[in-house]
C-alpha cells in the first residue's frame, strides 16, 4: 500500500478527536499544523519521525528491553503529531487545577491537624482511618508556608461529551515533566514554522519555576537545594538527573546524605555541606528508616526529625499521598465546596464508593459496565475493566469488593478522546489523556502544556508506559500575545 | 562536590581514556604485523599479558591469534576490560552524574557507546579494523574535547582530567613496555630497518611520530624512551600526564606547590619529582622493564590514594575526626 502521510483520508470514527471536529475539519488551533503536514513531500514526515527517534536515543532517553547484558535499548515511543489544546479549553483547565490544588492542600493540612472535614461530617472518619497512605507520623507537622503539595501532576481526560474530567490526583512524586520538555525540544526542531505560526505557549520556564518553588521553602537567600533519587535503577532516574541538571543543583542518593548536628548534610570532596531543601523523588515509606520503613536502604536515618524541627524542607511534604487514595479522590468536589466555598470548575469522573451501601449495590450489579479500581494501586494495575472482562474476573472482583469495600471504587467506562498517530504509513486515532503539572510556591502556577500519554495499541484505553503507552508533545495555544512571553 | 559524583566523573573519564588506549594498543600491533609479516616474534601474546588477565583469555580463547585477541579486547562483553565493557562502564558512570556533566558530553558518550555496541555485533573490529580503531579514537577525542569546551573547569572537570591523565600515564608506559620487549628480542636487532619500522609504529600508536621527529629527528631507542616517558610537552608522555594530574589535584584541594594535604598528593608529587630529576640514561641503565614496573606500581598507589582521599564513604564519626585532624 502506498504510504499516505496526509490527513485527507483520516477517519475520526465516532470518537471525540482533539485535532478534528465532528465534520472532519481541523480545529482552529490545529489548522496550521494539519496544512503543513498535508503539504510535506511524501516520506518527509517519516524521515522527521526517525530523526526524532535518533535524537532521543542520543539523549539517552531509553529503557533497556531485556537484561543489560544484551544492551538492547529502546526509546520511549514518541509520536510526531502533537496534541493541541485550544486556548479556551486551557483556561478552564488552568482555573480548575488551581482551585483543586488549593483545596487539596487545605485538605492535607486539615487531615494532619484539626480534621475539620471530619467534624463537619463531609468525609467519614473510617475512610480516612483506613487510607493506606495516611501517615500518623505527619500529625501536627507544620511545613513552611503551610504548603504540602508543591509539585503535582493531575491526570485529565476528555470524554465523548467533550468535557474534561479529573481522573486522578498525583500528589506524591508525579513524574513525566522531563518528557514534556524534551518532547518540546525535538518537536521545535522538526516543525519550527508550524510551531511558530500556531502560537504555542512555551514550557521552557519549568525548571526555573521549580527552582523558585523549592527556594521559597527556605528562609535562606541562596539555599542549597538537592534532588533526591532512589538511583539509576529507578525508572524515572532520567527525569531526576534532568531536573537537577536543568536547575543546576546536586542530584543526591540517600547514601550521599547524613544527619549531623541536627541538620541534613551531604558528603562532598571537601567535607560535609548543609542541605536546606530536598526535592525528594522517593516515596514517604523510604525516606527515613527511623520514622517509616525500617528496611529502607534508600533513605536517610533521622531525616524526619530534622524536618520536624524545621531544619530542612521537603518537597512534597511527607503525608501528601493520603489525597491520592482513590476513595478520598471521590470527595475532592466536596472538599472544594467545604474549604473554598466554590463549585468545582473541573468535574471528577463520576465515582461509586463501594464503602457506601447503595453505591456498592449498584457496582455489584453493573460490574460488566464499570471500571473498578483498588484505592491504592497505580500504573494501571489492580483494575477491572468491565466491558473487557470475563465472568470469572468479575466474580473475583465481586468477592474482593464484598470482603473489603473500603478499598474499591468504580467508574463508568469512559470513551477517552483521541489524537491521530502515525502507524504503518498512515494516520489512525488513538486514545489519550493529559497530565498537566502544577507548582505551588508563592502562588499556584500551571505549566501551559503537559504530558499527553497515548495508548498506542489500537482500541486500548491504557496509556501507561508500562503497558504500551507512548507520548506526544502537547501544544497549548496562546489566547493573547502576552501569554507567549512567559 | 559530592564524593560519589566526583568518583563517577573520574571513572567515566578513565574508562573513555582506557577505550582509546586499547584501540591504540591493537592498532599498533596490526601495523607492526603489516610491516613485518614474516616475523617470528609473537605479536599478540604480549598484548594479552599486559592486561594481566591471561587466565581469562586462555580459558575462553586458548590460542593468542590476532582474531582471538582482537575479539577479546574489543567486543567481549564478558571481559570487563574490553572496549565494549569499558564503554558500558563509562556510560553507567556518566548516567549517575549526567546532571553534573553537560548534555553535549552525555550525548557524545551515548553515541560512542551505541557505536561500539553496534559494531561489536557486526565484528567491525575484525572486518575493517582501521575504520573501527580510527572511530574509537575519534569518539574519545570528541568526548574529551566536548568535556573541555562545555564543562566549567571547576572541581568536576578537574576530577575528569585527573582520571584521564592517570589512565594515560599508565597506558603509555604499558605500550612502551610491551613493545620494548617484542621489538628488542636480541641486541643484534638494534639499529636495523625492522627496528626502525617497529619504533615508528610505537610512536604512531600514541600519535607521537611527528612530534618525536620535530624534537629528535632520527629514530633511536633511547630517544623514543626519553620522549614517551620524560617529554614535558607531548600530551601522551608520562611526565606530561603526571604534571597535568598534579595541577588538577592541586586545583581540587587548594594545596600550594611542593606541599601536600593527603596521601594522593604526596605520592603524586613525589613521583613527579622523581621523573623531573632523572634522565633516560639512568632509566635504561636500571633496566626499562624494571623502571616501568616500578612506575606502574607507583601510579597504582596514587590511584588508591585518590580513592581514599576523595571517594571512600566513611562513617560519620571517622570523617569528623579526620576533618578535625586536617583543620
Amino acid at each position: 500500500m502506498q504510504a499516505d502521510h496526509t490527513f485527507h483520508k483520516y477517519d475520526r470514527e465516532q470518537f471525540y478527536d482533539e485535532l478534528f471536529d465532528q465534520n472532519g475539519q481541523p480545529r482552529m488551533g490545529a489548522r496550521v499544523l494539519i496544512n503543513r503536514i498535508n503539504a510535506l513531500p511524501p516520506g518527509e514526515l517519516k524521515q522527521r519521525q526517525s530523526a526524532i527517534d535518533r535524537a532521543l536515543l542520543r539523549m539517552g532517553i531509553t529503557f533497556t528491553v531485556y537484561g543489560n547484558e544484551q544492551g538492547t535499548e529502546k526509546i520511549f515511543p514518541f509520536d510526531i503529531v502533537p496534541r493541541i489544546v485550544e486556548a479556551e479549553d486551557w483556561q478552564v483547565i488552568e482555573a480548575g487545577l488551581k482551585q483543586r490544588i488549593e483545596a487539596l492542600n487545605r485538605f492535607i493540612a486539615d487531615v494532619y491537624h484539626n480534621q475539620e472535614i471530619i467534624q463537619a461530617n463531609i468525609l467519614p472518619r473510617e475512610i480516612l482511618a483506613k487510607a493506606k497512605s495516611y501517615r500518623q507520623q505527619c500529625q501536627g507537622l507544620k511545613p513552611p508556608h503551610g504548603i504540602w503539595c508543591h509539585i503535582t501532576g493531575t491526570d485529565l481526560i476528555r470524554h465523548s461529551d467533550g468535557k474534561i474530567y479529573v481522573l486522578e490526583d498525583n500528589l506524591r512524586c508525579p513524574s513525566g515533566v522531563s518528557y514534556v520538555l524534551q518532547n518540546r525540544m525535538v518537536m521545535k526542531s522538526s516543525f519550527p514554522q508550524a510551531f511558530k505560526d500556531s502560537c504555542v505557549r512555551p514550557v521552557d520556564s519549568y525548571p526555573s519555576r521549580l527552582y523558585d518553588t523549592l527556594s521559597h521553602l527556605s528562609p535562606s537567600q541562596s539555599p542549597t537545594i538537592v534532588v533526591m533519587t532512589p538511583g539509576i535503577y529507578n525508572s524515572a532516574y532520567y527525569e531526576h538527573a534532568f531536573l537537577a541538571q536543568q536547575m543546576g543543583v546536586e542530584l543526591v542518593e540517600g547514601r550521599d546524605l547524613v544527619v549531623k548536628d541536627g541538620y541534613v548534610t551531604m558528603r562532598t570532596t571537601d567535607g560535609f555541606q548543609r542541605v536546606d531543601v530536598i526535592y525528594r523523588r522517593i516515596d514517604d515509606d523510604f525516606i527515613d528508616p527511623q520514622s517509616f520503613r525500617a528496611d529502607s536502604m534508600l533513605g536517610v536515618p533521622g531525616l524526619m526529625e530534622v524536618y520536624r524541627r524545621g531544619n530542612v524542607a521537603l518537597a512534597n511534604a511527607p503525608g501528601t499521598g493520603v489525597a491520592d487514595d482513590k476513595v478520598i479522590y471521590a470527595y475532592v468536589p466536596d472538599m472544594i465546596r467545604f474549604y473554598l466555598g466554590e463549585e468545582p470548575i473541573l468535574p471528577n469522573v463520576p465515582t461509586y464508593v463501594c464503602e457506601r451501601p447503595e453505591d456498592r449495590k449498584y457496582v455489584l450489579a453493573h460490574l460488566d459496565e464499570l471500571v473498578v479500581k483498588a484505592a491504592n494501586e497505580a500504573g494501571g494495575y489492580g483494575m477491572l475493566i468491565g466491558p473487557h472482562s470475563t465472568a470469572e474476573e468479575r466474580d473475583e472482583f465481586a468477592h474482593r469488593i464484598q470482603a473489603d469495600p473500603r478499598n474499591y471504587i468504580a467508574q463508568p467506562t469512559l470513551a477517552l478522546s483521541r489524537v491521530p498517530v502515525m502507524v504503518n504509513g498512515h494516520f489512525e486515532g488513538r486514545h489519550v489523556d493529559l497530565r498537566p503539572y502544577v507548582l505551588y510556591g508563592k502562588e499556584i502556577w500551571v505549566l501551559p502544556g503537559g504530558l499527553t500519554r497515548v495508548a498506542l495499541k489500537k482500541g486500548s484505553l491504557v496509556v501507561n508506559s508500562s503497558q504500551g503507552g507512548g507520548s506526544k508533545d502537547t501544544w497549548v495555544v496562546a489566547a493573547t500575545e502576552s501569554e507567549m512571553d512567559e | 562536590m559530592l564524593s560519589r559524583v566526583a568518583e563517577s566523573i573520574y571513572w567515566m573519564a578513565r574508562y573513555i581514556e582506557r577505550a582509546e588506549n586499547l584501540a591504540r594498543f591493537i592498532d599498533v600491533t596490526l601495523n607492526l604485523i603489516l610491516d613485518q609479516p614474516t616475523s617470528q616474534v609473537p605479536q599478540w601474546e604480549p598484548l594479552v599479558n599486559t592486561t594481566g588477565d591471561e587466565e581469562f583469555f586462555k580459558k575462553h580463547y586458548g590460542v593468542a591469534s590476532g582474531e582471538n585477541v582482537i575479539r577479546f579486547l574489543t567486543s567481549d562483553a564478558k571481559y570487563s576490560n574490553s572496549i565494549l565493557s569499558v564503554l558500558r562502564l563509562a556510560r553507567e558512570n556518566g548516567r549517575t552524574v549526567r546532571e553534573s556533566i553537560s548534555s553535549e558530553a552525555w550525548e557524545e558518550l551515548n553515541e560512542f557507546y551505541h557505536y561500539v555496541n553496534a559494531e561489536a555485533k557486526s565484528d567491525t573490529a575484525l572486518n575493517s579494523p582501521s575504520d573501527y580503531f580510527r572511530n574509537v579514537k575519534q569518539h574519545a577525542h570528541l568526548f574529551n574535547g566536548i568535556l573541555d569546551a562545555t564543562l566549567s573547569h571547576d572541581a568536576g572537570w578537574h576530577f575528569a582530567n585527573l582520571g584521564r591523565l592517570m589512565e594515560r600515564a599508565d597506558k603509555t608506559s604499558r605500550i612502551l613496555d610491551v613493545k620494548y620487549f617484542t621489538l628488542l628480542p636480541s641486541a643484534a636487532d638494534v639499529g636495523t630497518t625492522i627496528d626502525d619500522l617497529g619504533w615508528s609504529a610505537v610512536l604512531r600508536s600514541v600519535s607521537g611520530f611527528e612530534m618525536y621527529r620535530r624534537r629528535f629527528r632520527s629514530l633511536r631507542v633511547k630517544k623514543v624512551v626519553d620522549f614517551l616517558i620524560l617529554d614535558r610537552a607531548f600530551p601522551r608522555a608520562v611526565q606530561f600526564c603526571l604534571s597535568g594530574a598534579e595541577w588538577s589535584m592541586r586545583e581540587i584541594t587548594g594545596s600550594q606547590p611542593l606541599t601536600y594535604r593527603n596521601a594522593a598528593e604526596r605520592r603524586l608529587g613525589s613521583l613527579k619529582a622523581e621523573l623531573a630529576y632523572t634522565d633516560v640514561y639512568t632509566i635504561i641503565a636500571r633496566g626499562l622493564h624494571q623502571f616501568i614496573d616500578d612506575l606502574q606500581t607507583k601510579i597504582n598507589s596514587i590511584g588508591e590514594g585518590i580513592h581514599e582521599t576523595f571517594f571512600a564513604i566513611r562513617p560519620v564519626e571517622n570523617t569528623q575526626s579526620q576533618l578535625q585532624k586536617q583543620a
